[in-house]
């Protein structure tokens, strides 16, 4: 029985080694380890052996199975990796296919610069209002310290409505209208975004429509150094922390000092260039301290009081920072330009 | 301005610094250096000649063959302008010169003469067209008999001069005089300031006994002085004079013109000459017009005056617009002999009003609008006198005849060191503050750390103590000022809750595939009326139209956000970019009054217009067009994501496709609609199919519930049931899925539509909708029986309503 369980040990093994396939691997497992295979009928057949030949016969009937079952179980593995590749090889595919695209979008470049003037801004502690596009003269004007007849009302050619509404030409009446509401009771420090709309022709620099972002600081003891300090944080944030400022003076009649503020020309450095018109310096924004008048009509203490204002065109920011042309691509949407600044 | 430096050198030194540097620190100090320009250049080999001999050229009939003493030697010079002639002193550039524009002056043959030079207009030695005096526009410059033959033309004709233009903001009027500027210049550069003087020898003879002046507007007219001149001969002012009006960009026209606009740019005083002679009285009488009266004015131009209107009168009728034209009647002309000269003080107002009226903006009415100084009115007559008895020969007579209420006193102004330091963040000291108010030429009186400044009459923009806050600063220096954050209180900024969700949409809208656009609010009349959404048309009165638009095109104010988005599709369109899809979040403006007097209430629309292929993948076989679910598909996950139910109910929408239009509801309440452009419009448009929305975000902001709250994931699992239901073709989904939801109780957590199918295999007329329903319940393992005790009241309630049949 020994004999015969040897050489059904070696057939089995042969038979192994011979599949091909995890079907003939099956039948092998069948034919041999199977409750009708030999090694089953040799196991039947025990009874008649001795006691002593009994354990031998049977450990090695059990390593004999044991045996054959290791062999159909690696050679299974190695089938089912071979077959694995085979498959895996046959589902490769051309990687450089393009992808199903998925549709984009992307914000105007005036959003964009905008959420970044206020971003920046709100990290130096202002909030952000809004207010409407359609104006009365008194908060578009008056209140700014702008009556009738003043002469620096020819400095904003207005879109009248009628005598007492219009389009508002700058969106510090918001700010007006916040102090306003607050009546001189605590400070303001807020940014105002929005449209504003200025009777000019429409052109390459000029635009009848366009974006401004006014900010106002009101508080007890404020200085205009730290005007200049805060306007400093905001010109390094936006165009590099290289950039230096400089105030100039200029006048705005809600404003007293009025300056102006130019950053270094980032083109040359401040050498002087085409783009800042050889003078090193490009101007920005304009700014001052609240007019004691305006503080005034707010129902500020002027005396108790001070702040400072500043105003600046997203659309021109936006042109200098990005070398746009012509202040009209940003209001006849091609796609062409629009998908541009679409990047973060 | 233009400010002429050689003109600027007659009243303070300025040589130590170079043009450039004077421009940056006038630029920083106080007014913005526009441009910094030459008047011309300088030439070299360009001398004065005398023309000794001209005779015609011998083979040319318009050529002229001169003889010309050019200093050392005498040169033979073909000439072609007409108006030279023997005896003249001319510009003559000698071999070797070279002009403007690279020409190079050599020797030559012109038709066989010997030409040895060239003689020069203006024009051609660099000086701009429309600064030459008309008598030589046509032809080369004569210099007056005094100038020396051979001297360089260069100085002679201020060639090399160098402009400033500054950009004057409204309060800087004061730097509208060289005076004004030469006092700033002074102040920058810490020099000593030089005044012109205005003595002239008046005659015995009175002005008094010639022209009386009444003034019955001295609101209007505080100040009216008039100087009486006799014995004038107009002609050609001096050259040096003709050279800084050119310099400061007026054209040269005669002497006594000529004089009154060189003490305007002087003093900053207009000053008017009436030919005394055609004055028509010896009354000069300043009141208010009558209504209806008329005058024509120096441009010929008859114009119609109200009670509004200033004017000066000789007692019968209006001479002149008071600052801003003098009358035809009286103009000056080359044979005047006596000349009335009018120095005034107009009130600003009174001539803004009738300059702008009238169109006639001038150098006179811009001081006068913007304020004169009263301390240099007779000075600017005076000036004028002195000048009209050197240049043209004139005898002045004595005295004024004059009208004189005018506030002659300057204001004070109280400073403290410490406010001061205050206010700017500095430390400035009381000494450093004393030294700028000397720089600037302003008397004060100090005590201790109290400054009282009489600010100069030249300077009515000092009023207040922020005026001297600023004068104080700009000449400090804001280089000097230091850099500071507040110290006020740590608020902290940050944005609103609704600033907050419109930059949700935002970038929600731009992930899902739409591009922001930013379009124009003033859009046509006829735009304005369209696509706009029913629940704004509703109430809506009228559009809101500007008084004076500057073109139809921007005329209105918009009620959609689509018409304008819809043009900026189709000029994409027309720019072959053929797959758009935009949105943009802004105001519509509605009135609800017939006219308007109140501001119009703005309203936030988020709208978008979609077009062409929404994805094009075409090895993979997959192409989808734009069509009203892929708009609806992208309006419910951002209401979703905003939490907020929204229904499409199908309406028709004017302008829109009757069968492709939804109108938006939250509960009862019209939000806007969606759907496919009418077809008709979309042509109007230029347009191919293209979807749109149009949305109250006003509304949606208010909706909106901010915190979600944690829901919990779901423990038990879920049960899918399918249902195919046959309908009439007529039954809409909706109204299926809302009798689903209805019927089958709480459990029914979701409903699916996963197929819709019409054609073959059923009745004509029928369609089969299919859907999944899926069942839950939070708390524990649904069972069999209560799963299909729902289903079967599913089936029941749409049989019921919608007589639908299970599809077999």
């Amino acid at each position: 029985m020994k004999d015969q369980l040897q050489a059904l040990e070696k057939e089995a093994l042969q038979k192994v080694e011979d599949a091909s396939s995890l079907k003939e691997l099956q039948d092998v497992r069948v034919a041999y380890l199977g409750k009708k295979g030999p090694i089953t009928e040799v196991l039947k057949g025990m009874g008649k052996l001795s006691k002593e030949e009994r354990p031998v016969i049977g450990e090695l009937a059990n390593k004999v199975r044991g045996q054959v079952a290791e062999a159909i179980d690696s050679k299974k593995a190695g089938i089912e990796a071979a077959e694995l590749e085979k498959q895996l090889a046959e589902e490769t595919i051309d990687v450089t296919l393009p992808g199903r695209p998925i549709p984009t979008g992307g914000p105007h470049l005036l959003t964009s610069i905008v959420e970044e003037i206020e971003d920046l801004f709100i990290g130096m502690g202002f909030e952000v209002r809004e207010g409407p596009e359609v104006e009365t003269d008194y908060y578009n004007f008056e209140a700014l310290n702008l009556p009738k007849d003043h002469p620096a009302r020819d400095m904003q050619d207005t879109f009248y409505i009628t005598d007492e509404i219009l389009m508002r030409t700058h969106t510090s009446p918001v700010q007006a209208r916040t102090m306003n509401m607050i009546k001189g009771e605590r400070s303001v420090k807020m940014i105002c975004p929005g449209k504003v709309y200025r009777r000019d022709t429409d052109d390459a620099t000029h635009s009848h429509q366009f974006t401004q972002i006014e900010g106002l600081y009101v508080d007890k003891n404020v200085r205009m150094s730290d005007l200049k300090g805060v306007l400093d944080r905001f010109a390094k944030q936006m165009f590099g922390e290289d950039r230096e400022i400089r105030l100039r003076p200029s006048f705005f009649p809600f404003t007293e000092p009025s300056v102006e503020m130019d950053i270094s020309c980032k083109v040359c450095n401040g050498e002087g260039c085409s783009v800042c018109k050889r003078t090193g310096w490009i101007e920005i924004l304009g700014a001052g301290m609240v007019h004691p008048r305006v503080l005034k009509m707010a129902g500020y203490d002027p005396e108790e009081y001070s702040g400072f204002a500043f105003g600046m065109g997203p659309d021109r920011i936006a042109m200098l920072k990005y070398g746009v042309d012509d202040i009209r691509h940003f209001y006849t949407n091609d796609i062409r330009f629009l998908k541009q600044y679409h990047q973060a | 301005m233009f400010v002429s430096i050689n003109w600027l050198k007659n009243y303070v030194d300025i040589d130590q610094i170079s043009p450039e540097d004077l421009a940056e620190r006038i630029t920083k100090t106080g007014i913005e250096v526009d441009g910094l320009e030459r008047f011309a250049n300088k030439v070299n080999n360009v001398v004065v000649g005398y023309v000794e001999a001209c005779e015609k050229h011998p083979n040319a009939d318009k050529l002229n063959l001169c003889q010309v003493n050019v200093g050392e030697e005498t040169l033979q010079i073909i000439c072609g302008a007409p108006n030279i002639a023997k005896g003249q002193k001319v510009a003559v550039a000698k071999p070797g010169a070279v002009l403007p524009g690279n020409f190079k002056i050599k020797k030559a043959k012109l038709r066989g003469v010997e030409s040895n030079g060239m003689i020069c207009s203006l024009q051609e030695l660099g000086v701009e067209e429309k600064f030459v005096p008309k008598e030589f526009a046509n032809g080369i410059f004569v210099f007056p008999e005094d100038a020396e033959t051979g001297t360089d033309v260069t100085e002679l004709l201020n060639l090399d001069d160098i402009i400033i233009e500054l950009d004057l903001t409204p309060n800087r009027s004061d730097a509208l005089s060289m005076l004004g500027v030469a006092y700033e210049v002074a102040a920058i550069l810490d020099v000593p300031i030089r005044l012109p003087h205005t003595n002239y020898h008046a005659a015995e003879e009175k002005t008094e006994d010639h022209v009386s002046v009444k003034v019955e507007a001295s609101e209007q007219n505080p100040y009216y002085g008039a100087f009486l001149v006799k014995d004038v001969k107009v002609g050609t002012s001096p050259l040096w004079m003709r050279n800084y009006l050119m310099a400061a960009g007026i054209r040269p026209i005669n002497n006594v013109v000529d004089i009154t606009n060189y003490v305007l740019l002087e003093y900053g005083q207009p000053l008017h000459a009436f030919d005394y002679d055609k004055f028509g009285s010896t009354e000069v009488v300043v009141r208010m017009a009558n209504e209806g009266e008329t005058i024509v004015t120096l441009d010929d131009q008859e114009r119609t005056l109200s009670s509004e209107h200033l004017v000066i009168t000789n007692g019968k009728e209006p001479v002149a617009l008071a600052g801003v034209m003098g009358g035809a009647d009286t103009e000056v002309s080359d044979q005047t002999t006596s000349v009335l000269l009018e120095a005034a003080y107009f009130d600003g107002k009174t001539v803004r009003k009738a300059s702008k009226e009238f169109d006639l903006r001038s150098e006179a009415s811009t001081r006068f609008e913007k304020g004169v100084d009263p301390n240099r009115v007779r000075k600017a007559g005076e000036k004028a006198c002195l000048l009209l008895e050197k240049y043209a020969g004139a005898t002045v007579l004595a005295g004024i005849s004059e009208f004189d209420q005018l506030e002659y006193s300057e204001k004070t102004v109280t400073i403290w060191t410490s406010t001061i330091n205050a206010r700017l963040g500095t430390d400035i000291s009381n000494e450093e503050i004393a030294d700028i108010l000397r720089k600037l030429h302003f008397n004060f009186e100090q005590d201790d750390e109290t400054f009282t400044v009489y600010a100069p009459t030249r300077r009515q923009d000092i009023v207040i103590f922020e005026d001297m806050l600023e004068e104080v600063a700009r000449i400090y220096g804001y280089d000097n000022l230091p850099f500071t954050l507040p110290s006020g209180g740590s608020q902290a900024g940050g944005l609103t809750k609704q600033q907050e969700l419109k930059r949700h949409v935002k970038r929600f809208l731009e992930g899902a595939g739409l591009s922001e656009t930013v379009t124009y609010s003033l859009t046509t009349k006829d735009r304005a009326t369209q696509l706009i959404s029913p629940e704004v048309a509703k109430d809506l009165v009228s559009t809101v139209s500007l008084a004076m638009p500057m073109s139809e095109e921007h005329s209105t104010l918009r009620l959609s956000l689509l018409p304008e988005m819809l043009a900026s599709v189709a000029y994409n369109l027309a720019r072959k970019q053929s797959n758009v899809a935009y949105y943009e979040l802004g105001s519509i403006f509605i009135s609800k009054e017939e006219k308007v007097s109140q501001q119009p209430e703005e309203k936030l629309r988020l709208a978008g217009a979609l077009t062409g292929e929404w994805l094009t993948h075409p090895w993979q076989q997959e192409k989808k067009s734009v069509d009203f679910f892929v708009v609806k598909g992208i309006l419910e996950a951002l209401f979703d994501s905003l939490s907020v139910k929204v229904n499409f109910v199908q309406e028709k929408v004017d302008g829109m496709h009757p069968g492709r239009t939804a109108c938006l509801y939250i509960g009862d309440r019209a939000i806007g609609f969606a759907g496919q452009i009418h077809p008709q419009v979309q042509k109007e448009y230029d347009l191919k199919d293209t979807f749109v929305f149009d949305i109250d975000f006003d509304y949606i902001l208010e909706v909106h519930e901010n915190e979600p709250s944690f829901a919990g994931i779901p423990r038990y699992p879920s049960v899918t049931r399918d249902i195919a239901l046959v309908v009439d073709e007529t039954v809409q989904a909706g109204a299926i899925q809302a009798t689903i939801a209805e019927a089958g109780g709480e459990l029914v957590k979701d409903i699916q539509v996963f197929d819709v199918y019409q054609g073959e295999h059923l009745t004509e007329g029928k369609k089969s909708i299919a859907f999944s329903l899926f069942y839950q319940d939070p708390s524990r393992t649904l069972t069999d029986e209560e799963v299909e005790a729902s289903y079967q009241a599913i089936l029941a309630a749409v049989a019921d309503q919608h007589q639908a049949e299970l599809r077999g």
